[in-house]
């Protein structure tokens, strides 16, 4: 083994790119913040790959994305729901998400698929990307951050580190999934709205469209009347604002969107359902349901505990050592993969 | 830039000139009064009307500049940016730093002490725009619209001094105006996929740059070799609000020399920045 490790990307997938916590102080200009579109994930991928809570992270949407270790060991973890195989010299197995996995040189990292929602976050040990205008998160749009300035593609090299003796932690309880209302703040311009498209945003199911990138997701419904003008002079967007252009299909923006808009916004997604929504596949249905910005913040407090449980929670996978590899082989051979139930390694801390 | 509800209040004296800001004259003769918008909680809206005016601009202008001078004292923890626009100020505040009921009592302060001090140096730009060929795909069609022929579009765009409203839509893109009446038409009613980046282009009465390949819907007029953001620079945006642009026709093959030169660093932007001014 020669030189530094580094992480090789063999396929991207749909779609992976480079975040971290995204690119503050310049939506005056123009530049929208970019960032992990589920930041919870980005936080519990680094800290099981025993990397600092907001570095970059590999950000992969639905499946396919293939990695793998040249020159050396690489230390890395999956957090969300994923499908993941190894390929080593000795075939294929199946290993697990929520923990800190060790590829060594040439091993590769499959993930095949999400068996809910469509985002996973990839922490390397040492992988720290150059950051542009204070962050490395990839805004293809404008060519900032990431490799290059876009997602990642097959062949891209990233420098990491020879993974380190660290604890291989493992996250015993992963997140539970939410399948409740979208919480949303009425306005901006709800008042370009009149009673009943109010009334019908909360109580319509909508269907989440293949129209969905970083920028925004677009939902089909019953189209919403707008009260009055169908544009306004562009004022500022934010990453939930849910505009509702002439057609009344409502758009939800994301991290990447435009930082100013002409559409009317009838609402504003909570920061705190904001990922849930990213995370919704074309086809998924979603209601609304309207809060106050009290309510709304008292919301992103309440993630941010939950968040920090979660956090804690992490345990190292088996004390004495124990051949966990060979716990995962004895799992697939039985087609069974329950390894990560609670009761099959008890918390000894 | 002192007192512009005086101005606006004498030019609509003179209806026949400014209709379409007579008609909004309430909102922006009371700007002790904006809206206060809800925008979630990361962030809420200060509106000072619904319509692009001077005197909305100016008041924009002093809240941001107040909240700046805030921020910088540490009087406003949790505040994480403003994003001023034509008429309104967005500030993005970390609800678990800080909330709604802290922050609105002092801006509402700012707000009233807020004394319109602008102190950004506006700066003059003349920059190149080819009008030839694709460069400008809709000149045929707004020249049409305004009964006018195409040279007589490209006299009267490259004759109007802009005034940079705000930047926002993507990294660096401004919103410019106010373009003559002449040229002044709604925006395509199928706007198009791919405008290539430096097309210059007109919606209403509004001129914009895109430095960026992007989907859009104004009128395509020309294209601007400029890049107008460039993350390597100190000041990333080449334009500031508040900035006058005027366009400089240049032909094709000038316009590939200046592209070329300026994508190689060749060029310094400052090179388009009027002296003197």
């Amino acid at each position: 083994m020669t030189g530094q490790p580094q992480l090789e990307v063999l396929a991207p997938g749909a779609h992976a790119a480079l975040q971290d916590a995204g690119r503050h102080g310049l939506r005056r200009v123009g530049v929208p913040w970019a960032g992990a579109l589920d930041p919870r994930l980005m936080r519990l991928a680094n800290a099981l790959a025993g990397q600092p809570p907001q570095a970059a992270v590999i950000e992969a949407v639905d499946g396919g994305l293939r990695l793998a270790a040249r020159q050396g060991p690489v230390r890395l973890a999956v957090a969300g729901d994923a499908v993941l195989d190894l390929q080593t010299a000795d075939g294929r197995r199946a290993v697990p998400a929520w923990c800190a996995l060790t590829l060594q040189d040439g091993e590769v990292l499959t993930l095949r698929s999400l068996r809910r929602g469509r985002l996973a976050a990839v922490a390397v040990q040492g992988l720290a990307p150059a950051p542009v205008l204070g962050s490395a998160s990839t805004y293809a749009r404008a060519g900032l951050g990431g490799v290059q300035g876009r997602a990642l593609r097959a062949g891209d090299v990233l420098p990491v580190a020879a993974a380190g003796p660290g604890p291989n932690l493992h996250l015993p309880q992963p997140p539970a999934w939410n399948d409740g209302p979208i919480r949303a703040v009425p306005g901006p311009q709800a008042d370009h709205f009149d009673a009943a498209a109010l009334a019908a945003f909360t109580t319509t199911a909508w269907r989440l469209t293949a129209d969905a990138d970083r920028m925004g997701v677009r939902l089909d419904g019953p189209a919403l009347q707008h009260a009055g003008a169908r544009e306004i002079v562009s004022d500022a967007t934010v990453p939930g604002s849910v505009q509702v252009p002439g057609n009344g299909l409502p758009i939800v923006l994301l991290a990447d969107a435009q930082t100013a808009g002409g559409y009317p916004k009838i609402a504003t997604v909570v920061s705190a359902d904001l990922p849930r929504v990213a995370q919704l596949r074309p086809g998924a249905t979603l209601h609304f349901q309207f809060v106050d910005v009290a309510a709304a913040e008292a919301l992103a407090r309440a993630a941010e505990a939950e968040t920090r449980a979660l956090l804690a929670s992490l345990r190292p996978w088996w004390p004495g050592g124990l051949d966990i590899e060979a716990l995962y082989t004895g799992n697939l051979v039985s087609g069974m993969l329950h390894a990560l139930a609670p009761a099959s390694h008890p918390d000894l801390d | 830039m002192r007192f512009q509800g005086v101005q606006l209040l004498q030019a609509c004296a003179r209806p026949r000139t400014w209709p379409a800001r007579c008609a909004i004259l309430p909102a922006v003769s009371n700007p002790d009064a904006p809206r206060w918008l809800d925008a979630g909680d990361m962030a809420f809206t200060v509106e000072f009307g619904p319509a692009i005016t001077p005197a909305a601009l100016h008041a924009v202008g002093a809240l941001d500049a107040a909240i700046a001078n805030a921020m910088a004292a540490g009087a406003l923890p949790g505040v994480v940016e403003t994003m001023p626009t034509f008429r309104s100020l967005t500030v993005f505040y970390d609800p678990l730093a800080t909330s709604r009921a802290v922050l609105q009592p002092v801006v509402q302060a700012l707000l009233d002490s807020a004394d319109g001090a602008l102190a950004a140096p506006v700066q003059h730009w003349r920059l190149p725009i080819c009008y030839e060929g694709d460069c400008g795909p809709d000149l045929a069609d707004t020249a049409a619209a305004a009964g006018l022929q195409v040279d007589d579009v490209v006299a009267l765009h490259s004759a109007t001094r802009l005034q940079v409203y705000m930047l926002g839509f993507l990294p660096g893109f401004p919103f410019m105006g106010d373009l003559p009446v002449a040229l002044q038409r709604p925006r395509r009613t199928q706007p198009r996929v791919r405008v290539p980046a430096g097309s210059v282009s007109v919606a209403n009465q509004l001129c914009a740059i895109y430095p960026w390949e992007s989907p859009g819907g104004w009128h395509l007029l020309g294209r601007c070799p400029v890049p107008l953001f460039d993350a390597r620079r100190p000041v990333p945006a080449l334009l500031a609000p508040g900035d006058r642009v005027q366009f400089q026709p240049v032909p094709w093959a000038e316009f590939q020399r200046l592209q070329a030169a300026a994508q190689g660093g060749d060029i310094d932007p400052a090179t388009w920045r009027e002296a003197g001014r």
